[in-house]
């Protein structure tokens, strides 16, 4: 199974409105995979189709074999929403408990998987501090650390270096290529940011909720002649 | 100008909140219909029986402004049976009275239109002996409905504390960040009763021992039973808060389910006479959780009922909470087709 995530004749609307067009996805195993475009694009609507947390109206979605939705498949899901969904009246630790707990792993596992997460995104430190009290950037990083609890297969992050500094978009990114490289994960990023953009493996370019380009960073630079992915994205998005 | 800035913002503002606009406006007519209509009812007619009297004494008693039978025999169980105000027997020049009392001023009335009525009749009144079905001389018109307004404020916390907490969770995001594990549907929404209805467990305990123990209203049935009772007016509330949170967007819009879900209940719990309003207003009644809830709360605490008197009460709002939770648990698959 070389496919990790397999979209076919993807569509959705809202009250009347194409949020997504008619649209094929494939997303090998193994890669980071970034989903570009500038807000309401549709970005975010796709990836929650992956999520299996919204219906297409039309077409297929399937993940690691398994059509969505699929009750095993939310194990193997790791999902970091665009807004940090966290529980403000209770420590970081407490929040990853939560979500650990939901997972059904055991005692152990749980105190391990918290530390490991915790220290990835360098939260170690505010575990015990309620959440109401954490700054915008520190909420980031305690959902990327829930997004990682259970050691999912699959990562979709929607927008996860939003209001988080350089030094630390950097740690992250570090983790994230060492999940790809040493345990073969597989990880769907939304951005807009285009140094992110860079780093991905594989990118697709999203408009008004069709694909406009895909392929390697490299590639979609050589096929527009642009020097960088910004001149890219504003080629593309010039013909408004 | 700048609070002319203000004022054209909040009107902005609430024109399009439609909803809150239709509240504001239309809500007051709601109540104000509701209440015409219940405080428009005439109490209905007293009635009492008369046993074992001559012939002058129903005579005269029916000039008075009552609704009286003559009777071979009667009793208790028929009085209860039949609702009937009073009971009057005579013999031997003795008068005994016996008052069923579910409402202390009906029972006050019975008295009073008794005394006129024999005062016109005899040249000298006879002693009457008193006795009452339910409570005694001294019952006070609180203790009749407290009984009603304890579950009602179990009611009405549960209902906006749970409604309020649900609503967070989907405006956080957090519901849709729980659905995004293998939690099942009915997981969450047993995970709200079982979380909230132990909170709402603690309060019931603490306002009925408070209103027991405290206050000194009246109890005459279990202390269980008036447990159980108000720990499923608990779980009534909790889920239809929490289904009711779906349709409001903001906890300012929850609070305005207080003029349409909580006040309109109010009136029918028993706070004001049911027995003569109309029988469509009635009907109304009886598509609402807290008048099965005051009617068994009024039977345990005032007239002693116990489970065998009330179970059809506590069916109902069984069954009312299972529709409830039912909805709610369907009503997930907004956000998660599994």
């Amino acid at each position: 199974m070389k496919h990790a995530i397999v979209m076919e004749g993807i569509a959705k609307g809202f009250q009347h409105k194409r949020v997504i067009q008619p649209l094929d996805l494939t997303i090998e195993k193994g890669g980071i995979f970034g989903l570009l475009g500038p807000s309401g694009c549709g970005k975010t609507t796709l990836i929650k189709m992956i999520a299996g947390l919204i219906k297409p109206d039309a077409g297929s979605v399937t993940v690691l074999g398994m059509r969505v939705p699929n009750e095993a498949l939310l194990m193997e899901i790791g999902y970091m929403a665009q807004s940090d969904a966290l529980y403000a009246e209770l420590t970081g630790a407490e929040n990853l408990d939560f979500f650990a707990k939901l997972y059904h792993l055991s005692k152990k596992e749980r105190s391990e998987r918290i530390r490991y997460a915790a220290e990835i995104v360098g939260l170690t430190n505010d575990l015990n501090t309620w959440v109401a009290h954490y700054s915008g950037g520190m909420k980031r990083r305690l959902s990327l650390a829930i997004a990682l609890i259970q050691n999912p297969e699959i990562l979709i992050l929607d927008e996860p270096t939003v209001g988080i500094d350089p030094r630390l978009k950097r740690t992250i990114w570090q983790e994230l290529e060492r999940l790809r490289d040493e345990e073969r994960k597989t990880i769907v990023i939304t951005t807009h940011v285009m140094d992110e953009a860079e780093r991905c493996d594989e990118l697709a370019m999203l408009r008004e909720g069709a694909i406009i380009a895909s392929g390697t960073p490299g590639a979609l630079k050589g096929q527009y002649a642009a020097e960088s992915l910004d001149d890219v994205f504003l080629q593309i998005g010039g013909g408004r | 100008m700048r609070i002319f800035s203000l004022v054209t913002r909040i009107i902005q503002q609430l024109r399009r909140d439609r909803r809150t606009l239709a509240l504001f406006f239309l809500a007051p007519l709601l109540i104000l219909t509701l209440m015409y209509f219940i405080f428009g009812t005439e109490a209905s007619e007293l009635k009492i029986v008369v046993t074992g009297s001559d012939q002058p004494t129903v005579a005269s008693l029916k000039q008075a402004d009552f609704q009286v039978k003559a009777a071979e025999d009667f009793s208790r169980k028929k009085m209860i049976a039949t609702d009937t105000d009073g009971w009057l027997h005579v013999e031997h020049g003795k008068m005994e009275l016996t008052l069923l009392n579910d409402e202390p001023s009906r029972a006050k009335a019975v008295q009073m239109q008794l005394m006129l009525g024999l005062e016109g009749h005899a040249s000298k009144i006879p002693s009457i002996d008193s006795h009452y079905v339910y409570g005694h001389a001294d019952t006070k018109g609180f203790d009749t409905f407290s009984p009603m307004l304890v579950s009602f404020f179990v009611f009405f916390f549960v209902f906006l504390i749970a409604g309020i907490a649900l609503l967070k969770e989907r405006t956080s995001g957090t519901l849709e960040r729980l659905l995004a594990t293998p939690i099942k549907r009915y997981e969450i929404v047993a995970g709200y009763v079982i979380g909230y209805g132990s909170f709402a467990l603690v309060q019931t305990i603490i306002v009925v021992l408070y209103a027991v123990n405290v206050l000194d209203i009246v109890l005459v049935g279990s202390l269980w039973l008036v447990l159980v009772t108000n720990i499923l007016v608990a779980l009534v509330a909790l889920s239809l808060g929490t289904l009711l949170s779906s349709f409001a967007t903001s906890e300012f819009q929850m609070v305005q389910f207080i003029p349409l879900v909580i006040v309109p209940q109010v009136f029918f719990t028993g706070i004001f006479p049911l027995d003569g309003m109309a029988d469509w207003l009635q009907k109304i009644g009886k598509i609402m959780p807290l008048y099965y809830a005051s009617d068994a709360m009024n039977g345990i605490m005032y007239k002693g009922f116990s489970f065998a008197d009330v179970y059809v009460d506590l069916i109902v709002l069984v069954a009312f909470s299972a529709v409830f939770i039912t909805i709610n648990i369907i009503s997930l698959k907004r956000y998660r087709a599994l």
